[in-house]
């Protein structure tokens, strides 16, 4: 696997997330405490919601439109809605935060 | 025999020694920088605080090697490694080897803060630095940096020798690498109550001194901690000098393989200063597997070091915690949590595919050498899941039945801890007609402190009634505890809580740190309560609260200037056109609350579009707030021949007064010159109608799902009556409604007899109004203009484009 530097841990505040753009799409970043990171597609599944700007706890995040919730590791909507979002694989080293470079599309893969 | 030399007397040098000489074959020679043979480094922090002594934690003296045959060559320094001449070169001379063991450990790693260099700025590492704590005396100033592990236990230790101690820690909680959050809050609990003070998420700036001495620390905020020692526990660097300049491969640390070999075959190397894996190593458990390994090798047998779970216990009296695995880290996690909130207990199992992968506990932590267990050894632990987290001694146990536990216990058992109520009062109560946990409450005081005996005397409610016994219908805030909105408000205040982390831990959540529906609530209790010592968490907002604007369905924003009780100029209005033109906005909008809203703007134009409204004299509206949103006015007596008061004057004061305070949900307000009411004010929160003998605010009125009129709560003859009234009842409201009530709900439930009556007492009418005035000092100001530039501003923007990259 090769890695992309997409900034620094203290970029993301804990319990928070921040967007990242990619050719493919929008991916949020999150940082759920000191140390731990996930990346899932920025948009919910059922109105295309901004995860990036919801609500982070445990290790879920509430979509701002209509509070579906995800679980970052598996991306599956958690309840009784019924859906997933894609998850990337990402973490930290040295304070930086890497994400896997296969978001970058085929042609850079 | 062949020469064997060691450079380093550390902990893993000496356990290599002991697993060699037994062997036998070799000839040893034994470097140490340090004058003296090995001791116990981890525990220098007991002979700190004066629990043991030196001589208790020495494990190799000169007179062990001795007996061992080894040659010591104590307080003498290596200059470098030959590897062509395999030869050692010491300051007293040189020493051949066939094989030679690297063991430097690691060195404390300094800051390269301004003063970093003066005299009392130390770091915790060897005997030296321990002595000089323990010369402090009583009664000095010292400030540690580093909440970590070491830098409590050297705040701990020479606390306990009568110093004054600072902690300044970087995170936002102690021990961040051991601990998660809740686990940090009941250990810093902990140290403060012992007199330690304790400063998270702060960063130091210099350290500042006098004629070459320490004399304060210099915090970023400009504040300044005196202290006579200043010690810096910030993390230690693998020793690696020596190495890299004799040409080993090294990283973070010398690379070694599964056997502890370096890039050079006769050259091994063990302990902190080695890189395995991607690895290195600061807890004792792997250097004594390495020391293993290593004798091992030298030997010519057939081992292979393989990191393995350490778990950490800090060495601190009375502060009981334990952590092991990966915690932070991990797939597929869940959580077990448990909390007590009475003992101060916390104990969370993170587990994955049925096993159990971290444990944090703080306060009971008896049973961590079993979860400790269970994680070494992968134990499947799903037969055992639902009592798992009440450790050992509960496995294959039949499951209580609560009230059966309940009825058993003897009447002189103490129900609630706070009053003293033992069941017999309790019982006799409910038998002489207390009926409900109320009436319960209000006849015995029992679980009216601190509430946490509620769910045992709603048991005994239960025994003792049988099913004449209902249980309150009450709602918990949300599936993280089982207390009530009012509740959680009132034991907020109660127990002065002051933080998240608090109310997590003393109130039972069984969550780690809440959800989407507790903590928005839980904020805005803490913040309404305790606006000085409570920080405003915006990672606890919903995304309107957190970006200061609207979020609409296409996930762009909208943004509404404030108009001060609706009156605007023309220079508002250009700046507003020239914005709307600027960032494209594809729709203007006037709004209900006499306001102008721009839709549809892009995130990350947000900082951009306030900077230029800011330029014109333009704030936030808050129309995106659980806060005071707009102030609706007619034009009064200034232009209408019926108007009996400057009613767009009081609402302009008002909307300066009120603007900018947070509430339980939104709040809107109007004023009206006459009785004809063209500013719609008997269907606001608050609504001021003026008549020619002065003003009649009414509250309670709604014009949403529900639709209502206000009710009249008083009549005043002046204009600073008015004012004074209203801020009073919105203080009333921020202090005691349920978050997400508006004021007509929070009214229906408490009575407007009883609210009337609080506000006509004058004394209590000044102390609501104090109260408001603090909090303003501290949320009164323009979130538009704190985001809009540089550092806060760039938050606003994607965290990186990879589309550029990938267009390459």
């Amino acid at each position: 696997m090769s890695w992309i530097d997409i900034g620094a841990l203290e970029d993301i505040p804990v319990r928070g997330a921040r967007k990242l753009k990619t050719a493919q799409g929008c991916i949020a970043v999150f940082r759920t405490d000191e140390a731990t990171v996930f990346a899932t597609a920025n948009a919910c599944p059922h109105k295309g919601g901004p995860l990036a700007e919801g609500i982070v706890h445990g290790q879920k995040v509430t979509c701002p439109l209509h509070n579906w919730v995800f679980d970052l590791e598996t991306g599956a909507a958690q309840g009784a809605d019924e859906g997933r979002i894609a998850t990337y694989a990402v973490k930290v080293a040295q304070g930086r935060i890497l994400i896997e470079a296969s978001v970058l599309g085929e042609k850079a893969a | 025999m062949k020469n064997l030399v060691i450079i380093g007397a550390g902990m893993a040098a000496g356990r290599l020694v002991e697993h060699v000489a037994d062997a036998g074959g070799w000839s040893i020679t034994l470097f140490n920088a340090e004058p003296r043979g090995t001791y116990n480094r981890i525990m220098l922090s007991p002979v700190l605080s004066g629990e043991k002594t030196y001589e208790e934690i020495v494990t190799h003296d000169a007179g062990f090697y001795e007996a061992k045959g080894v040659t010591c060559r104590f307080g003498e320094r290596v200059l470098r490694i030959d590897r062509e001449m395999k030869v050692v070169e010491g300051e007293n001379g040189h020493v051949p080897y066939d094989k030679l063991v690297i063991a430097t450990g690691s060195t404390p790693f300094i800051i390269p803060l301004p003063g970093h260099d003066l005299d009392g700025v130390i770091a915790y590492r060897d005997l030296e630095d321990t002595q000089r704590m323990m010369a402090l005396g009583e009664g000095k100033k010292a400030v540690v940096i580093g909440g970590g592990l070491l830098g409590l236990e050297a705040a701990a230790g020479m606390h306990a020798r009568g110093v004054d101690v600072t902690v300044v820690h970087l995170m936002g909680h102690l021990m961040e690498r051991q601990l998660d959050e809740a686990a940090g809050y009941l250990l810093r609990k902990d140290l403060v109550g012992r007199g330690i003070k304790v400063l998270v998420s702060t960063n130091s700036r210099e350290i500042l001194g006098e004629d070459g001495r320490v004399t304060a620390l210099r915090l970023e905020d400009g504040r300044e901690l005196p202290c006579d020692l200043l010690v810096m526990a910030v993390g230690i660097r693998p020793a690696t000098a020596l190495a890299a300049e004799a040409g080993l491969a090294t990283g973070r640390g010398i690379h070694v393989d599964d056997q502890m070999v370096s890039s050079d075959p006769d050259i091994l190397a063990i302990g902190e200063c080695i890189e395995h894996d991607g690895q290195i190593f600061g807890l004792v458990a792997p250097l004594y597997d390495q020391a293993k390994v290593a004798a091992a090798t030298l030997a010519g047998a057939e081992a292979a070091f393989a990191n393995r779970e350490t778990s950490t216990k800090l060495k601190v009296t009375g502060c009981d915690l334990f952590s092991a695995g990966d915690f932070a880290e991990g797939d597929d996690r869940e959580d077990i949590v448990f909390r007590d909130p009475a003992r101060g207990v916390y104990k969370r199992l993170v587990l994955q595919d049925n096993r159990v992968i971290g444990a944090v506990m703080y306060g009971d932590t008896v049973d961590g050498a079993w979860f400790h267990g269970l994680i070494k050894d992968r134990t499947d632990v799903s037969g055992m899941r639902d009592t798992l987290i009440f450790g050992p001694s509960f496995q294959g146990g039949a499951a209580l039945d609560p009230m059966a536990a309940v009825a058993a216990l003897p009447a002189d058992a103490e129900i609630c801890g706070c009053n003293g109520v033992c069941k017999g009062r309790i019982v006799e109560a409910i038998e002489g007609g207390a009926g409900s946990l109320d009436a319960v409450r209000a006849t015995t005081k029992a679980s009216g402190s601190c509430g946490t005996c509620t769910g045992l005397v709603e048991q005994l409610l239960a025994v003792t009634l049988g099913d004449a016994f209902e249980r309150p219908t009450a709602q918990p805030v949300c599936g993280c505890t089982e207390l009530t909105h009012e509740d959680v408000r009132r034991l907020i205040k109660a127990q002065e809580l002051k933080s998240q982390q608090a109310v997590w831990q003393e109130l039972g959540w069984s969550t780690v740190n809440g959800c989407h529906v507790c903590r928005p609530a839980v904020n805005f209790y803490l913040l309404a309560d305790w606006p000085v010592d409570y920080q405003d968490d915006p990672q606890s907002r919903f995304v309107n609260e957190r970006k200061h604007a609207n979020i609409q369905k296409d996930g762009t924003f909208s943004v509404v200037p404030r108009m001060w009780g609706g009156i605007t100029s023309a220079t508002e209005l250009r700046a507003i056109a020239d914005a709307a033109e600027k960032y494209n906005v594809p729709t203007v909008k006037v709004t209900g609350g006499q306001r102008i809203d721009l839709l549809g703007v892009r995130g990350e134009d947000l900082p951009a579009i306030w900077a230029d409204l800011n330029r014109a004299g333009l704030v936030s509206g808050h129309a995106y707030a659980k806060g005071l949103r707009t102030v609706k006015t007619c034009v009064g007596t200034d232009h209408c021949r019926f108007g009996t008061q400057d009613s767009t004057g009081l609402g302009i004061k008002l909307e300066k007064a009120l603007w900018g305070s947070w509430t339980p949900h939104k709040v809107k307000l109007a004023v009206s010159g006459c009785p004809r009411n063209c500013a719609e004010a008997t269907c606001k929160d608050v609504g001021v109608v003026c008549v020619d003998s002065g003003f009649e605010v009414g509250v309670g009125g709604a014009a949403g799902m529900d639709v209502k009129e206000t009710e009249p709560l008083v009549k005043v003859a002046t204009e600073e009556e008015a004012l004074a009234w209203t801020i009073a009842f919105v203080q009333l409201y921020r202090e005691n409604a349920k978050y997400l009530d508006r004021p007509y709900k929070w009214i229906a439930k408490v009575g407007l007899d009883w609210v009337r009556e609080t506000l006509s007492v004058p004394e209590e009418r000044a102390r609501l109004i104090a109260a408001f005035e603090l909090s303003q000092s501290i949320y009164q100001k323009d979130p538009w203009a704190e985001r809009a530039r540089d550092e806060e501003a760039r938050k606003f923007a994607p965290i990186a484009d990879l589309t550029l990259e990938a267009a390459e």
